[in-house]
């Protein structure tokens, strides 16, 4: 009942960051060289006079500036996230049906940065300064600094080109009328390389905190106890430390998941994976910005919804956490 | 601060890190008598493979990688530091007024700072530029509106705990105005931090230019890696050497600015010290 209040009190906090965006939006449509109805047209000029029309019309451009804001929010609340003339559909069906492709990526991917850098962290921590900590750091460092973008393109050249293992591109093999397992192995091999391109930087950044919030818990008065009561190191590593250094990494997860959206879109793009990613990116090449704007606003209200399930998991895992 | 640089100086994965900045920065400099011409043009038969006349081969027109490799490491540099700057900059303004202020600024400027923080940055970023149409300059606009959060918190957090000590104190007392308190006394007492965690922004920076300039949110008319790439991704099948040397750049860039990075917060940031 009080996680249930708690999640309430979240939800209304996170409005204003909502309203945020709304606003940064119609700043930024305004802040474009020309007029606005050309800006959400898109700049090649495509779009026939009538659609300019009722574009200035729907966001009510022959108006004066508040007015055009407050119909702007409107718009924007009632998820009336206009209409794409270049794609010939509506921007919230675009964007939805892209979800499904993303979110497998985007979830993959987070999870096994998440898992695997807990893991190589613990590894690193417990034997610091060893060479298994040295090898762990240097990786870390490498993949720290690569672009996930480049990692993507290499790996085709080994793994696709020069191997021949996996895909090059795509979300399932096109007209192979896979069901069942065979199309879940399909999808499966198609997604691993991306997963990884996307991963890899998250992987790192988790293994080193969690390197350290593990260093740093071991100086606590606690872990000194719990050694003078003679627990074994492995005990009080599973069964007092894990649990608290667990903790910022949570929160630091919870912070990227913006960045990685934003990974997405580049990543997306190496691999033709269909999902927001290639869609922005479509949307990019041909000045789409009312796709891209809309793009901006999902993705923001998606990272509203994720830090809050990060949250609610911070409460579940730390019961001191006042609700 | 010179104990600071003495501890880094024995920091070896540091020093490896300074060795690698210091043969970009050569490269930078001796760029324009290594390669006069200009990097766009044509130098030789499209397509050549590293090895042969080309060091590092010849993209599909016909172009000298290592000389676009070259001009694209003075992009790269001056769009990671420009950035950068701007980003502290911004970043020290709204820290700094929020930490000396307190009160109802504080909470107005560090909820504007968590905002932004909050948003997708590189989707924010890919906006701006495309909204501002790329050039050097969108970018460097694009990446400081995504990167000054951080230093804003950080000179917020210095600037709190600076604030009731007594050399602020005292010259608060002798009549000092706000902007002499906050520029000659706290900001420098900052300087140690935001240099540490400035150095590591250049390498997101660059990172994030790469990634625009991939996506074709480059500045047309000036070489940068993420360019190189994009153009070679087309014939990544027959001519993996296109790709492959711009990314080993920024990858030794990137490492090279993060190695030095992490050497000045162990150096200069002495409650990290003892990890």
């Amino acid at each position: 009942m009080r996680l249930a209040r708690y999640i309430g009190y979240r939800l209304v906090t996170a409005l204003p960051v909502i309203f945020g965006i709304i606003v940064l939006n119609f700043l930024l449509i305004h802040l474009a060289p020309g007029d606005a109805a050309s800006v959400l047209a898109g700049e090649s000029g495509a779009a026939t006079p009538e659609y300019m029309e009722e574009l200035r019309h729907k966001f009510g451009l022959d108006q004066s500036l508040g007015m055009q804001f407050l119909t702007y929010v409107s718009n924007m609340a009632h998820f009336n996230l206009g209409y794409s003339y270049r794609n010939d559909a509506d921007v919230s069906g675009l964007i939805l049906e892209r979800l499904g492709p993303t979110s497998l990526l985007m979830l993959t991917a987070f999870g096994t940065a998440l898992a695997l850098g807990i893991i190589l962290g613990l590894l690193a921590a417990t034997g610091r300064n060893s060479w298994r900590d040295n090898i762990i750091s240097v990786i870390s460092l490498v993949a720290y600094a690569t672009p996930g973008f480049w990692l993507g393109l290499m790996m085709i050249v080994i793994f696709s080109i020069g191997l021949g293992w996996l895909p090059t591109s795509g979300f399932d093999t096109v007209g192979s009328g896979h069901q069942g397992w065979a199309e879940v192995w399909d999808i499966g091999r198609h997604l691993v390389m991306p997963a990884v391109s996307l991963a890899l930087f998250y992987l790192a950044l988790y293994a080193r905190l969690m390197r350290a919030s593990i260093l740093e818990q071991t100086g606590m008065d606690y872990v000194t106890t719990a050694r003078a009561k003679g627990q074994t190191e492995r005990r009080i590593i599973t069964g007092h430390v894990l649990r608290n250094a667990l903790l910022p990494v949570v929160t630091l997860a919870g912070v990227q998941a913006g960045n990685l959206i934003g990974g997405s879109i580049v990543v997306e793009t190496v691999f033709g994976w269909p999902g927001i990613g290639t869609l922005a990116f479509n949307a990019l090449q041909s000045r789409d910005l009312n796709l891209l704007l809309a793009i901006f606003f999902i993705s923001a209200c998606l990272v509203v919804i994720i830090n809050l399930a990060v949250d609610v998991i911070y409460v579940l895992l730390d019961p001191r956490m006042e609700i | 601060m010179k104990a600071g640089f003495t501890r880094f100086a024995r920091n070896r994965m540091a020093l490896f890190g300074a060795a690698v900045l210091l043969c970009l920065l050569l490269l930078v400099l001796f760029t324009p008598v290594i390669y006069p011409d200009n990097p766009f043009k044509l130098a030789g038969p499209a397509l050549q493979p590293p090895g042969g006349r080309f060091l590092l081969g010849t993209d599909t027109l016909g172009r000298d990688i290592a000389a676009e490799i070259a001009y694209g490491a003075r992009t790269s540099l001056i769009i990671g530091v420009g950035a950068t700057f701007v980003a502290i900059v911004l970043g020290a303004v709204a820290g700094g007024v929020a930490g000396y202020y307190r009160g109802a600024t504080e909470t107005v400027l560090m909820r504007i700072t968590e905002f932004f923080q909050t948003i997708p940055a590189f989707i924010f970023a890919l906006l701006i530029v495309a909204i501002l149409s790329p050039s050097v300059s969108s970018e460097i606009i694009a990446i400081a509106a995504v990167s000054w959060p951080s230093i804003a918190r950080l000179v917020r957090g210095e600037f709190v705990s600076l604030g009731g000590r007594e050399f602020v104190q005292a010259s608060a007392s002798l009549g000092a105005s706000d902007a002499r308190i906050i520029f000659h006394h706290m900001l420098p007492n900052c300087a140690s931090s935001i240099i540490a965690v400035g150095s590591l922004l250049i390498g997101t920076a660059i990172l994030l230019e790469a990634g625009l300039a991939f996506l074709g949110l480059g500045d047309p008319n000036v070489m940068s890696w993420g360019l190189i790439i994009s153009a070679g991704r087309a014939v990544l099948r027959s001519a993996w050497w296109i790709c492959t040397f711009p990314g080993i750049a920024i990858l030794l860039t990137v490492l090279g600015i993060n190695l030095v990075g992490d050497g000045l917060n162990e150096a200069l940031n002495p409650r990290l010290r003892e990890r």
